[in-house]
């Protein structure tokens, strides 16, 4: 593909099949296309069991996919790449090294040659970033579990990657350190205009993250069901983006999406929907401050508005 | 009152238990036997057990003796026959030292090997499986046939006891580290080489330490039996000399000894094993 245009990421009919137990194959996903923007926080929602984590090992390079291809950059992937830096779910700090001794392993992995006080001060300068100043010599094991997971952004983000790749980096969170790191994670995204793709269950952080969020069906034959632009106000604010006008549309079209449509809508695919340009969908707008749940067949309409 | 530290009271304890050990030991030492008339020069070959009624075996007082006699001059040399503890000690230790440091640089590549490829890890298990469980002396004559000297022999037979355990705790090691942290080190673009020196050796470190502490134990238990069969020189030997010579205190004094260095050489592992042990 010759796309000359801000398209960072491109997925490009991925696939992954499994051999199933007794012969044949298993196929998590298959025909999968999507395209995420230079600068774009792009979230991902969707079951467990969809593969939204293998797509995520494949963009990270840590999985192959069984078909298709993935273009990062105008390049094909193959293998992971200090472009595309991955922030794990369980942290994976590694133990033995102190908070700076973690975060200057990236360091120095992303600058072979840099002499050691130029790592150091990388190191040092990422992991203030994160606020934790302080704690550079720490290890893993003294720290909570909201600090091992900032030092788990910190080395993330020192290697200064082009993609930032998140599997679910709160979920094992408490509900208040949650909220910080997200408020931090937009911040220090927001800042560099860094592009994220990231995975979540929950969709309140989806709604407050993302400008926009992927639909995933469930499994197995996973599809990518729409694309939801985010109309909450880029400014938005953690503690009151419940008052925003457009929040409950949003909420409602994403949970209506994972109680029912995400189950059904593999067997019934709206009409006109195809898989490589699946439908951008923008709940909510000025007409409607609170509008009833969408039924199938309405998002094309909207999609045409919209688009 | 506060009750005292369980150390402390261990420590009382374990004192106390020496303390009848040593007691009962004199006891039945001290006491005579019935004495014998029997000719003179058959009384010359029986020594003192039958002729004055005394016990051959040493008391607590008499080892002690014997100890304070080697500890105040360990390296003495007076021949062949007849060197210090001292001397005996530093023979089966710098053994110990050679045939183990021998394993190390054999066992843990190949572990690594073993450990980080699942085909050579199943081409070699046949093998391991089959020498692991062979007696280390069952060695010793092969060695002594194809080396023709029996103190290469003797280190060895160290060797060789000392592979397995390593061997089979480094592969477990490897084989065992978390595939996230391997994942973080991909992501990183670290290739092979440093990959295996700083995410692979640091998390299987710990295992392969616990590798090396069973085999220094096998070794060192190994080393005394190698050396009362190959002689010359070595704690082993000196214990076998030590019974020719009749000499059961020299005998009970060596004991003692090898479980003192024993002790000592685990210790020293254990400490190695505590400076690479992280907590998660």
């Amino acid at each position: 593909m010759s796309a000359v245009d801000d398209r960072l990421i491109s997925i490009e009919g991925i696939a992954k099949r499994y051999p199933a137990p007794g012969g044949g194959e298993t196929t998590i996903f298959s025909d999968l296309w999507l395209r995420v923007g230079r600068g774009e926080f792009v979230c991902v929602i969707g079951h467990s069991g969809c593969g939204k984590t293998t797509v995520l090992n494949i963009l990270a390079g840590l999985d192959a996919p069984s078909g298709g291809a993935v273009v990062v950059d105008g390049r094909e992937i193959a293998g992971p790449s200090l472009d595309r830096a991955v922030i794990f779910q369980g942290h994976a700090l590694l133990p033995w090294k102190t908070v700076l001794g973690n975060v200057a392993y990236a360091v120095s992995s992303r600058w072979r040659r840099a002499p050691a006080a130029e790592v150091e001060a990388r190191a040092r300068a990422a992991i203030a970033k994160v606020g934790l100043a302080g704690s550079e010599n720490k290890r893993p094991s003294e720290l909570s579990g909201g600090m091992k997971q900032r030092v788990g952004i910190a080395r993330a983000l020192a290697i200064e990657p082009k993609i930032l790749l998140m599997d679910e980096p709160f979920s094992a969170l408490d509900a208040l350190t949650r909220g910080t790191l997200q408020e931090e994670a937009r911040r220090l995204c927001r800042e560099t205009g860094q592009t994220v793709y990231m995975i979540t269950h929950d969709v309140d952080e989806a709604i407050y993250l993302a400008d926009k969020i992927v639909l995933m069906t469930n499994g197995p034959g996973a599809r990518i069901a729409e694309i939801v632009e985010n109309p909450l106000p880029p400014d938005r604010r953690q503690g009151e983006i419940h008052h925003d006008p457009n929040y409950y549309a949003l909420r409602n079209h994403l949970i209506d999406f994972l109680v029912s449509r995400s189950t059904t809508f593999r067997d019934n695919p709206p009409a006109g929907w195809t898989a490589k340009n699946p439908p951008v969908v923008r709940p909510g707008g000025a007409a409607e401050a609170r509008p009833r749940p969408l039924r199938e067949g309405e998002v094309d309409r909207r999609q045409a508005a919209a688009g | 009152m506060r009750p005292a530290s369980i150390r402390l009271r261990a420590g009382v304890v374990s004192l106390v238990i020496l303390g009848l050990f040593l007691g009962a030991w004199q006891l039945a030492v001290g006491g005579s036997v019935a004495t014998q008339q029997m000719d003179p020069e058959y009384a010359k070959l029986m020594g003192v057990s039958a002729t004055q009624g005394k016990s051959a075996m040493p008391g607590p007082l008499d080892v002690g003796r014997t100890i304070w006699g080697h500890l105040r001059d360990p390296f003495y040399d007076r021949g062949s026959n007849d060197k210090g503890i001292g001397i005996q000690l530093a023979h089966s230790i710098a053994r110990v030292a050679l045939g183990f440091s021998l394993a190390v640089l054999v066992a843990i590549p190949v572990g690594f090997l073993i450990g980080m490829s699942p085909l050579m890890s199943r081409a070699l298990d046949p093998f391991i499986q089959i020498l692991k469980p062979v007696s280390p002396l069952a060695w010793m004559p092969l060695a002594l046939y194809t080396i023709k000297d029996s103190g290469i022999s003797a280190i060895f037979v160290i060797f060789i006891c000392s592979l397995w355990p390593m061997l089979i705790n480094t592969a477990f090691g490897v084989a065992g580290v978390r595939r996230e942290w391997l994942n973080v080190a991909r992501t990183l673009e670290v290739g092979p080489l440093r990959r295996a020196f700083t995410v692979i050796l640091p998390a299987a470190a710990p295992t392969i330490l616990t590798g090396m502490r069973i085999s220094i134990g096998i070794a060192w238990l190994v080393i005394v039996a190698a050396e009362m069969l190959v002689g010359g020189t070595g704690i082993g030997y000196f214990v076998w000399n030590e019974w020719n010579n009749l000499s059961i205190t020299n005998v009970i004094t060596s004991i003692l000894t090898i479980g003192l260095v024993g002790m000592v050489l685990d210790q020293l592992l254990a400490w190695a094993q505590r400076l690479v042990t992280f907590p998660e």
